[in-house]
């Protein structure tokens, strides 16, 4: 099932059904000068960006439930089995927003660090004031919601995988991408819930 | 015009840091209120207005001519108001051009330049596009945003351009639409504007080009855009590519009736 899924998603990126739309052919030309691995890793899209791109976010709800049974089969625990990391790493990380920038104009070089840059959309420590507002404040989320295994389970995959949760999510699916890797999100998981953490003071 | 030159130094050293500090928000709104009273006799993008017009007036290029029959859409030669009215279709090049892709293809026809030597440079501050647009846009002010959507391109283009303002891709999921299309957000400290409602989409559509005081430039919308589409990871669109010009004719549709204060000022 699984497999049959990823397959149907890598060949709808490859062979879209029926013509090309405007948009599409638009963004083809546009990035002529793009290599083949951005082409593939920036800008085809995989089926749950499709999805979202047509229904501008807001999907119907049969395409909402097969887009959250897709991402749902990409969770994966860590093989260690640690959710939780060190939260002054997490904190380090939710703060950074550089790293995967391209271009000639101003290029991140290619191992800058990448940051879940967290802050950019959440409140999350309630000394921080420079926080965004794309997302829910974070602020007290251990405090208000403990550390039952469900908790901290939920926790460590919605930042894996957000549209496992909420299909069409503005949140970046940060381990389904790779963006962010299984410690460093258990580092972020522990900057949400632990009892020592800024986000819980 | 020294003057101006200083006041842009002081306002980049004032705002510089205030903007991006962690810390106190009332103190950064503060200093930007602070850097708009000092400004409000002069935004250093006059300077460039200038060098725009001169370069206008100038003959140039292997054909040795001046800009000043070119046509921006209002007839050749007509600046006064054509800036409100792009991106529109151009019979001449059968294509729907944005004002950076009319001037090089005014600096094409009529002075000769090759494409590249039109555009070399052209996101570096102080750059001919740059300042020939900044001449352009002021010659709107006062002037609503009326974008044409009557030729067939144009409403093809308009249409697209909202399909690319949602397109997601990347390693980020991002599109225009993550940032700019909820209402009264923002990332850190800075407002996003929702290109979903008129009356922001206006009051941003209405200040562009603008002089960023952090930048020390005048960034025209093409320049905004492409950092827009850095910030979401994807690799760097063409400059004057349909792609990009089709967005403009979204955000200018959204916006349209809006009344240009071209140039703005901007963090
Ligand atoms: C581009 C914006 C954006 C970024 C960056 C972002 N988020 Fe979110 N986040 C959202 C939005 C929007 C929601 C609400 C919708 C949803 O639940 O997916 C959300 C929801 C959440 C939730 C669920 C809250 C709840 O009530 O259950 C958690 C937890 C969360 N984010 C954590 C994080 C962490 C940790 C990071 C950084 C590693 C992060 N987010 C980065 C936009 C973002
Ligand atoms: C990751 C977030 C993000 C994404 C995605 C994004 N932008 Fe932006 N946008 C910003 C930020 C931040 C600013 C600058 C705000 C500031 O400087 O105060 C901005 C500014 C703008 C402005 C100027 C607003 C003003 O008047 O000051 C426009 C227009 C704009 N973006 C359009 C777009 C379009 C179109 C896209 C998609 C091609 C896009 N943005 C994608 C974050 C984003």
């Amino acid at each position: 099932m699984r497999r049959a899924l990823v397959l149907l998603a890598a060949l709808s990126v490859a062979a879209p059904a029926g013509a090309e739309s405007d948009a599409e052919a638009l963004v083809r030309k546009a990035f002529a000068g793009a290599t083949e691995d951005e082409w593939r890793t920036r800008l085809a899209q995989d089926e749950t960006q499709a999805l979202c791109s047509k229904y501008r976010n807001a999907p119907p709800p049969d395409i909402a439930a097969q887009i959250l049974e897709r991402e749902r089969a990409t969770l994966k625990l860590p093989d260690d089995g640690r959710l939780l990391g060190d939260w002054r790493e997490g904190e380090k990380l939710a703060g950074i927003g550089t790293g995967g920038h391209i271009g000639r104009i101003q290029p991140d070089p290619p191992d800058r660090r990448k940051g879940g840059n967290c802050y950019a959309c959440h409140k999350l420590a309630s000394k921080e004031v420079a926080a965004g507002t794309i997302g829910p404040s974070l602020t007290g989320y251990g405090r208000l919601r403990g550390n039952s295994p469900e908790v901290v389970r939920y926790t460590y995959e919605k930042i894996q995988n957000a549209q496992a949760f909420f299909p069409c999510s503005h949140m970046p699916r940060f381990g389904y991408h790779g963006w962010l890797g299984p410690k460093e999100i258990a580092d972020v998981a522990a900057f949400l819930l632990d009892p020592e953490s800024p986000v819980n003071k | 015009m020294k003057h101006l030159v200083h006041v842009a130094a002081l306002a980049a050293g004032l705002l510089g840091g205030a903007a991006v500090a962690v810390g106190d928000e009332d103190h950064a709104a503060g200093e930007i209120r602070k850097y708009r009273e000092m400004l409000e006799d002069g935004n250093p993008a006059e300077l460039m207005e200038m060098k725009g017009e001169e370069l206008w007036r100038t003959a140039r290029g292997p054909k040795s001519a001046t800009l000043e029959a070119c046509d921006l859409g209002r007839g050749p030669g007509v600046v006064d108001g054509a800036y409100a009215q792009l991106p529109r279709y151009f019979a001449d090049t059968g294509r729907v051009q944005d004002i950076e892709s009319r001037l090089v293809t005014c600096m094409q026809t009529l002075q000769g330049f090759s494409f590249e030597d039109a555009t070399r440079g052209w996101y570096k501050p102080g750059s001919e596009v740059e300042a020939l647009v900044t001449f352009v846009a002021t010659h709107s002010k006062g002037q609503p945003i009326a974008a044409p959507v009557e030729h067939p391109e144009e409403a093809r283009m308009l249409a697209a351009g909202g399909d690319l303002f949602f397109r997601r891709s990347g390693p980020l999921d991002f599109s225009c639409a993550t940032c700019h299309s909820l209402e009264g957000r923002r990332i850190r400290l800075q407002d996003l504007p929702s290109f979903q409602v008129a009356k922001d989409a206006q009051a941003s559509m209405i200040t562009w080009p603008a002089y960023r005081v952090s930048q020390s430039a005048v960034w025209t919308m093409e320049r905004r855009l492409i950092d827009c589409i850095r910030q979401m990871r994807w690799p760097e669109p063409a400059f004057t590519s349909d792609a990009v010009i089709a967005i403009q004719s979204y955000l200018q549709h959204q916006a349209r009736g809006g009344v240009l204060q071209s140039p703005g000022i901007k963090r």
